[in-house]
């Protein structure tokens, strides 16, 4: 039992903005009232709702690519001493596993969504996640390259392709679905890729990415999942690729969905040194859409490393930067690249991308549909969402920061004309209850009776960025993991799935497929639900089918 | 000028990680401080006195005396000064040194060098592999400064180097200059195969005859200016280069056009007549 008592409470979901009220907690949730037990004087400090992390690369084959291909950044990287209640590893652009776990819980996270599972690797995902302490994780699998899934498209059995995907979720212990380049990936491996929405991919006569969004953005609604389809667009990172992005919400009509890394996707100009932001246009459109979220995908300067299943765009990055790059092909079912990459202040595109990013959450009206991301870690690493922070809540912080572009790129942004500034309230909607909602968890992002206990408690100062990145407590699952900036205890995170309704006979039309065209035997492909570590089975709605 | 002497007691059993020997570190420090500096012993950490003796409070000249060839990141870092040893050395000499000069009578271990970016280190005896180069994942190897060897040296000589200039009278095994992005590397003892490969800029001479790859495209004969300039640098400290035209002249060989590189390998042809 426990009682956090004088602190101010920024619960946006219950409408709470700065009361100073009591927080109880019993049996890991939070209760009305507690007699007895430990209490916490939070006087001087304020209480958010643990943060959500709708959009990260924390697990898997791609991220373990990564980290094997950057010595560099370890090198750099601040090293995790063993202590008697956490274990060893080291920070960086792609943290150890354990390590994930204390900087997330560090920064007051509690929940994580890793955003790409191939279904093939989904195993190594799982026992990744399962070596991440203190967060709760759920993980989207990848779908939108999935070659059966593209043949049944193309060839309009949009009934039976909604049973597959139903049976890859399940298969993939994941919590959603995620669409990378839709078709693109598939293009690559003919070395090709899917930049209109309207002409067929490469390697398939018919279908195009247009049909593809369509349909993955219908099934996932009609499977009644509780988090939409989550959407990295096709031509990410191009100059121009704003028409793209526009085109591809107009195709969501009548679906929910969610835009991943946004920034990456609201770019004007027709090649690099015309690039400019169109981010004015993209909040725009957005903002008129009710039925979408997205997340930033915000970008910091410094070194960081790429890591998305979107090969194409990889190879390309590659060829940009000159540095190194690793390429894997997922059999029939994705890609994935990795280049390591610095963004740099001088650097007309990066210096565009960094606006952008911050543009897009200053220009989007409703904090309740964009979230806090910086794509971990293609645009930063995670664990310095608190810089991020400052930019939103400190508009003379960000005039001074401007300063350090060129003039050049002063003119192709508006940062500059943007005087927003982000309140508290607005800041526990984009990092907590936001993310919360667009994943459907309903017991996570709010500090309501019957809420799972996961609190941070922040120092109340005017220093933003420090306030952030040192909580004074993380309460997880009802348990004080964080104290005084020291990781207090080390509880085990929960692995979020969804159970997907699909019809049993379903099997019967993937096996022989599997056996003709996989590596592995159809038998050892699903992860077995005794690989999820305390599984936590989220409910589907009605399918509306 | 005071110095500090360091002479070890005996060869250590497991390299002792002491990159606190450098003049920034020692110079400040009383004679006891020095005493007490911490240096790694397998996974322990340790005093450096339990392995040295010591002479002397902190200066900006040390002694290091004994067969220190299990002793790593010596002047790890060092900005100025100067660090002599009177034996070998062991891995990471000089590593990401700024300034200062390292001298060493014997030999060194690999990874002399790494990363280095100003100073001088010379070696009385042979070296090790990966002299001057990129640690694993680095962009960029030694970024100014000088080595000099007496002796041999191992494989994978200034891979990836960017700026600065080594030298080595003795033979010089595989992959020299290997991906090197810039900078100088003068081979007075010739080399292994594989020299230059993935280089990129830079410029490799060679005063013996070596084994060039496929994918280096011959240009011409002549005697570049910047040659002059750099044997006379060199001939001060020893290290004697051809240059006049009566001598000979260097074919110069451009590459690696595998990458595609703009680097050159220039080797030496004495003239017929002499």
């Amino acid at each position: 039992m426990l009682r956090i008592t004088g602190g101010k409470v920024y619960d946006p979901a219950n409408g709470v903005n700065g009361e100073v009220k009591d927080v109880c907690i019993c049996d890991g949730r939070i209760v009305p009232e507690v007699e007895g037990g430990r209490t916490i004087d939070a006087t001087g400090m304020v209480i958010f709702p643990g943060g959500v992390d709708v959009h990260t690369h924390v697990a898997g084959a791609a991220l373990n690519f990564a980290r094997a291909m950057i010595p560099e950044d370890h090198r750099r990287a601040e090293p995790f001493v063993r202590t008697q209640t956490r274990r060893g590893g080291i920070g960086g652009a792609t943290p150890t596993t354990y390590v994930t776990g204390y900087l997330y819980a560090g920064l007051g996270y509690t929940t994580v969504n890793e955003a790409a599972v191939p279904i093939l690797s989904a195993r190594h995902t799982h026992e990744e996640l399962a070596d991440t302490p203190i967060v709760d994780k759920s993980c989207c699998v990848l779908m939108a390259n999935n070659e059966i899934l593209l043949d049944l498209i193309e060839a309009g059995e949009l009934e039976r392709a909604r049973h597959v995907v139903a049976w890859n979720i399940w298969a993939a212990k994941a919590y959603g679905v995620k669409a990378v380049n839709p078709g693109g990936v598939a293009a690559w491996k003919w070395g090709k890729d899917a930049k209109g929405l309207n002409e067929p991919v490469p390697g398939f006569s018919k279908v195009t990415p247009r049909q593809i969004i369509s349909a993955l953005a219908g099934i996932v609604d009609e499977l009644g999942l509780p988090h939409p389809v989550h959407l990295h667009c096709n031509n990410l990172g191009a100059p121009g690729n704003v028409s793209t992005t526009l085109e591809t919400m107009k195709i969501l009509e009548g679906n929910r969905a969610h835009l991943a890394h946004l920034q990456y996707h609201a770019y004007g100009g027709d090649d690099w040194p015309t690039m400019r932001s169109e981010s004015v246009k993209i909040a725009e459109e957005f903002n008129a859409r009710k039925n979408l979220t997205t997340d930033a995908g915000a970008v910091l300067f410094g070194d960081t490393v790429t890591i998305t299943a979107d090969g194409p765009w990889q190879h390309l990055l590659y060829k940009l930067t000159g540095r190194k790059w690793g390429n894997i092909d997922v059999e029939n079912e994705t890609g994935c690249g990795v280049v390591p990459y610095t963004y740099k202040e001088k650097n007309l595109v990066n210096a565009v991308q960094w606006a952008v990013g911050l543009e897009l959450l200053l220009l989007i009206d409703d904090p309740w549909r964009i979230y806090l991301t910086t794509d971990h870690p293609n645009g930063a690493a995670f664990w310095r969402y608190p810089e991020i922070i400052q930019l939103l809540m400190d508009a003379e912080f960000r005039k001074e920061q401007l300063k350090r572009l060129t003039p050049k790129a002063l003119k192709r942004i508006v940062l500059p004309e943007l005087n927003r500034e982000y309140t508290l309230y607005e800041i526990a909607i984009i990092t907590s209850a936001g993310p919360a909602r667009a994943l459907g968890l309903t017991h996570k992002g709010h500090l309501g009776v019957g809420a799972d206990a996961d609190v941070a408690v922040y120092n109340d100062t005017s220093n933003v960025a420090q306030m952030f990145a040192y909580p004074r407590y993380v309460i997880k699952g009802g348990e004080v993991v964080l104290e005084e900036g020291e990781i207090r205890k080390t509880v085990e995170g929960k692995g979020i799935v969804v159970r997907p309704a699909y019809e049993q006979k379903i099997e019967d039309y993937i096996r022989p497929l599997f056996q003709q065209y996989y590596t592995m035997s159809f038998d050892n492909y699903p992860v077995e639900m005794e690989r999820i570590e305390h599984p936590d089975i989220r409910p589907c709605k009605q399918p509306t089918v | 000028m005071s110095q500090t002497i360091l002479t070890l007691k005996e060869r250590p059993h497991v390299p002792l990680e002491a990159e606190l020997l450098s003049p920034d570190v020692i110079a400040p420090l009383g004679h006891d401080e020095v005493r007490a500096l911490p240096v790694v012993l397998g996974k322990r950490q340790r005093r450096l006195d339990e392995f040295f003796d010591i002479e002397g409070a902190g200066s900006e000249d040390l002694v290091i005396r004994g067969d220190a060839g299990r002793v790593k990141w010596i002047g790890r870092g060092m900005t100025r000064g100067k660090i002599t040893i009177e034996g070998n050395a062991g891995m990471h000499l000089g590593a990401y040194m700024k300034g200062g000069a390292i001298s060493v009578s014997g030999d060194v271990s690999d990874w002399v060098g790494g990363e280095m970016a100003g100073g001088l280190i010379h070696i009385g005896g042979n070296a090790g592999g990966q002299l001057g180069a990129a640690y694993r994942g680095s962009l960029s190897g030694m970024k100014g400064g000088t080595i000099l060897v007496e002796g041999s040296a191992g494989i994978e000589l200034g891979m990836r180097m960017r700026r600065g200039v080594i030298a080595v009278k003795g033979p010089v095994r595989d992959f020299a200059g290997l991906q090197m992005k810039g900078g100088t590397i003068v081979l007075l003892g010739g080399a292994e195969i594989r020299t230059g490969a993935w280089m990129v800029r830079g410029t490799i001479v060679s005063l013996k005859p070596i084994r060039l790859m496929p994918t280096f495209t011959f240009a011409c004969a002549y005697n570049p200016t910047f040659v002059r300039l750099y044997a006379k640098s060199l001939q001060a400290r020893g290290f004697s280069m051809p240059y006049e035209d009566r001598a000979g002249a260097y074919r110069r060989y451009t590459g690696d056009t595998s990458v595609p590189g703009k680097g050159e390998i220039l080797v030496w042809q004495p003239s017929a007549v002499q």
